[in-house]
C-alpha cells in the first residue's frame, strides 16, 4: 500500500497494528500490521470473511483489547494510554444485542445515558428521542427479551448513540437479519452518517459496504489487502469478467478446458444453473484481442456458447481477485489452492 | 474519573441490579418465603426434639437470619454469572464507567434485600415467641454485625459468580454456604457435636457471629461455657467478616477486570 499521511483530525488511525492471541507456546497472530485511516465524517467499511481480523480490529479500537504492536488513535486519543478518554468519544454496537433482556428498551437506554454522563432528565429525553427515531416508541416499555431480531439490533444501535459519540463502531450490524430488517437498519445508519458521525463498520456483505461506506478496506488474514473508495477498488482490479453460458454440462467442461480454467463450480465462482444452462467465468482485461483470443479458443474446441456477457466488476470481484480465496487472477489458474480458513 | 462519577455509576447500576432482581420471581421467593418456611420448620418440627436450654425459636432465629444471607448470596452469584455471560458487561467495557461498579451494585442490592428478609424473619419470629431483650443500641450492633456478614458472604458470592462459567456452577455455591451455619452453634450447641466437628464449628466464622448476635439480642447462649467474653467473641466475628470481604472483594475485582479485558 502507498503510505499516506493521515489527516490530523482523523477519527481513527491505525499504523502497523499487530495483535497476537493464544499462549506464549502457541501464539495465534490475529492482526499482522493493519494500516487504516477513517477520516472524520466518513464511513469506512472493513470487509472480509470470518476470521479475517475484523472483530479484533474493533476490539482494539474500542479499548477491549490491547494491541502489542503499532500505533492507534481514536478521536485523537491513544487507547493504550487513555482508554477511559477514548470511551467518552465512542459508541459501539456489536454482533449481538449487548443489553439487558430483563429491562425494557427505555430502562436500558436511560441507564446507559446516565452512565455516559447525562442527568436524569436529559437521559430520559435522549432515550425517548432515540426510541422514536428508531421506530421503537411503542415498544419502549416492553422487556427487551420480547423484541424481534431487527428491533433488538435497532435498540443496540440506539444504545451506541446515547452519549452522542464522535466515532461509531458497528461490528457486523446486520449479520443474521432478514433482508427487510437489514434494509431498515441501513436507513438508520445512513441517517446517522448524514448527521455527521464518523462510522467504522465491519461487514461480510459486499452490498452493505457498497451501500453505506465512502471507503472500503478489504481485510484478509489479519492484514489490509486493499483500501479505497468502492469505485477506486473496482477500477484497481481492472478486470471485467467474461461469462459464457453453455447448453450442457459436458460442453461447460470442454469450454473450461479449452480456456484453461476449471469450471465455474470448482472455481467457487457463481455457477448459474437455469434449465440446462451452465456458465464458465473467466477474468479478462476487456481488450478486443483478449476477447477475440477467447472466442477463437472456444470455436477451435468446437463448443458454441449459448450466450455470453461481460458484466462490470463488482466489489465481489475485487475481493475475490485480491484475496485469491474464491476467484483467481488470469495468470494463476490453479485448482490446488484451497481457500484458507482462519480461526477467529 | 472522580468519586462523583463513581457514586453515580454505583447508584445507576444498583438501580439496574434492583430492577433485574425484582423481575426474578424465583429469587424473590427464595429470598423472602424460604427463610420463613425454614424458621417455622425448625421451630415446630425440630424444635420440640432439641434441648437447648431455652425456647428453640429464641435459640435458632439468629441462625435462620444467617441462612437467609446464604440464600441471598447464592442469588447474587447467579446474577453476577448471568452478567458475565450476557452482553451488558461487554458494553460497559466500552463506556466511561468504573470497572467494578456493576459488582458493587450487586452487593448493595444484596445488602438491601437482606435487610428486608431479616426484618421479615424477625417479625415472624417475634410472632411465634421470640423475645429479644436487647436495648436499641444492642439491636443496632446486632444488625450491623449481620450486615457485615452479609457483605462478606456477598462478596464471596460475587467472586464465585465472576469465576464460574455456568449457572449450575454458581448455584453449587449455595450448598457450600448452607453448610456453614449447620456446622456451627446456629441450630445446636457446639458441645453436642463430636469432638472433631466441634473443633471445626468453633473456629469457623459463623459460630462467633451467632454467639455475638445471641449475646446482643437475648443475653447470650444458655449453657455456653461460663466467662465467654462477648467483646472478644464480637471482635473475632468482625475480623472474620472484614477479612473475608476484603479478600473476596479484591479477588472479584481483579478477576472481573481480567475476564472482561479479552
Amino acid at each position: 500500500m502507498r503510505p499516506r499521511k493521515p489527516p490530523a483530525d482523523a477519527a481513527v488511525v491505525m499504523a502497523d497494528v499487530g495483535v497476537t492471541l493464544g499462549t506464549a507456546r502457541r501464539p495465534v497472530p490475529v492482526l499482522n500490521g493493519v494500516d487504516l485511516v477513517l477520516p472524520r465524517g466518513e464511513v469506512l467499511a472493513l470487509l472480509g470473511p470470518n476470521g479475517a481480523g475484523k472483530t479484533t480490529t474493533i476490539r482494539v479500537l474500542t479499548t477491549q483489547l490491547r494491541h502489542q504492536r503499532g500505533q492507534v488513535t481514536v478521536a485523537g486519543v491513544d487507547p493504550l494510554r487513555h482508554p477511559a478518554r477514548v470511551r467518552r468519544h465512542i459508541g459501539v454496537a456489536g454482533q449481538q444485542v449487548s443489553l439487558d433482556k430483563r429491562q425494557t428498551g427505555l430502562e436500558n437506554l436511560v441507564m446507559l445515558g446516565r452512565l455516559s454522563g447525562l442527568g436524569r432528565r436529559a437521559a430520559h429525553d435522549r432515550a425517548h428521542g432515540l426510541l422514536d427515531e428508531f421506530d421503537l416508541g411503542v415498544a419502549s416499555e416492553r422487556l427487551v427479551e420480547t423484541y424481534s431480531g431487527g428491533m433488538g439490533r435497532r435498540l443496540d444501535l440506539a444504545a451506541a448513540l446515547i452519549g452522542r459519540p464522535q466515532v461509531l463502531f458497528l461490528d457486523e450490524p446486520t449479520t443474521g437479519l432478514d433482508p427487510r430488517s437489514r434494509t431498515s437498519l441501513w436507513e438508520v445508519i445512513r441517517r446517522i452518517v448524514a448527521e455527521g458521525s464518523s462510522v467504522f463498520l465491519t461487514t461480510q456483505y459486499l452490498e452493505e459496504a457498497d451501500q453505506l461506506a465512502s471507503r472500503v478496506a478489504l481485510v484478509d488474514g489479519g492484514r489490509v489487502v486493499a483500501e479505497g473508495t468502492p469505485v477506486d477498488l473496482k477500477r484497481r482490479v481492472g478486470q471485467a469478467r467474461l461469462e459464457f453460458t453453455l447448453a450442457t454440462g459436458p460442453d461447460a467442461v470442454r469450454a473450461a478446458e479449452a480456456l484453461d480454467v476449471v469450471p465455474a463450480a470448482e472455481l467457487g465462482t457463481e455457477i448459474d444453473r437455469e434449465g440446462a444452462g451452465l456458465t464458465v467465468t473467466l477474468p479478462t482485461d476487456g481488450s478486443v484481442s483478449h476477447v477475440r483470443w477467447v472466442l477463437e479458443r472456444l470455436e477451435h474446441s468446437g463448443v458454441a456458447p449459448v450466450s455470453w456477457a461481460m458484466p462490470e466488476p463488482t466489489l465481489d470481484d475485487v475481493f475475490l481477485s485480491l484475496t485469491g480465496h474464491l476467484a483467481r487472477p488470469l495468470d494463476a489458474v490453479d485448482a490446488s489452492a484451497e481457500p484458507e480458513e482462519m480461526a477467529s | 474519573m472522580s468519586a462523583a462519577t463513581l457514586t453515580r455509576d454505583v447508584g445507576v447500576l444498583s438501580g439496574r441490579s434492583l430492577r433485574l432482581s425484582r423481575r426474578d420471581l424465583d429469587a424473590m421467593l427464595t429470598a423472602i418465603v424460604l427463610p420463613v418456611v425454614i424458621l417455622l420448620m425448625f421451630t415446630y418440627v425440630f424444635g420440640g426434639a432439641l434441648e437447648v436450654g431455652t425456647d428453640y425459636v429464641t435459640y435458632a432465629t439468629p441462625g435462620i437470619i444467617l441462612l437467609c444471607a446464604g440464600f441471598g448470596a447464592a442469588n447474587t452469584a447467579l446474577a453476577v454469572e448471568s452478567d458475565m455471560s450476557g452482553g451488558m458487561v461487554e458494553r460497559l467495557r466500552t463506556m466511561p464507567v468504573h470497572a467494578g461498579a456493576v459488582l458493587t451494585g450487586h452487593v448493595l442490592v444484596s445488602l438491601a434485600k437482606n435487610l428486608v428478609t431479616t426484618a421479615v424473619v424477625f417479625g415472624v419470629a417475634v410472632a411465634i415467641g421470640f423475645r429479644p431483650t436487647a436495648s436499641p443500641l444492642e439491636w443496632l450492633a446486632a444488625i450491623g454485625l449481620l450486615l457485615l456478614f452479609v457483605h462478606a458472604i456477598t462478596w464471596t458470592a460475587v467472586f464465585i459468580g465472576v469465576i464460574v462459567r455456568s449457572p449450575d456452577a454458581a448455584s453449587g455455591f449455595i450448598f457450600f454456604v448452607m453448610f456453614l451455619p449447620y456446622v456451627s452453634s446456629a441450630f445446636v450447641p457446639v458441645y453436642t457435636l463430636p469432638n472433631w466437628l466441634a473443633g471445626f464449628a468453633e473456629h469457623q466464622p459463623v459460630t462467633p457471629l451467632i454467639e455475638t448476635v445471641r449475646g446482643l439480642l437475648v443475653g447470650g447462649t444458655p449453657g455456653a461455657p461460663a466467662g465467654a467474653d462477648l467483646t472478644s467473641t464480637a471482635l473475632v466475628a468482625v475480623a472474620w467478616c472484614v477479612v473475608l470481604a476484603g479478600v473476596f472483594a479484591a479477588a472479584a475485582m481483579v478477576t472481573f477486570r481480567r475476564r472482561t479485558a479479552h
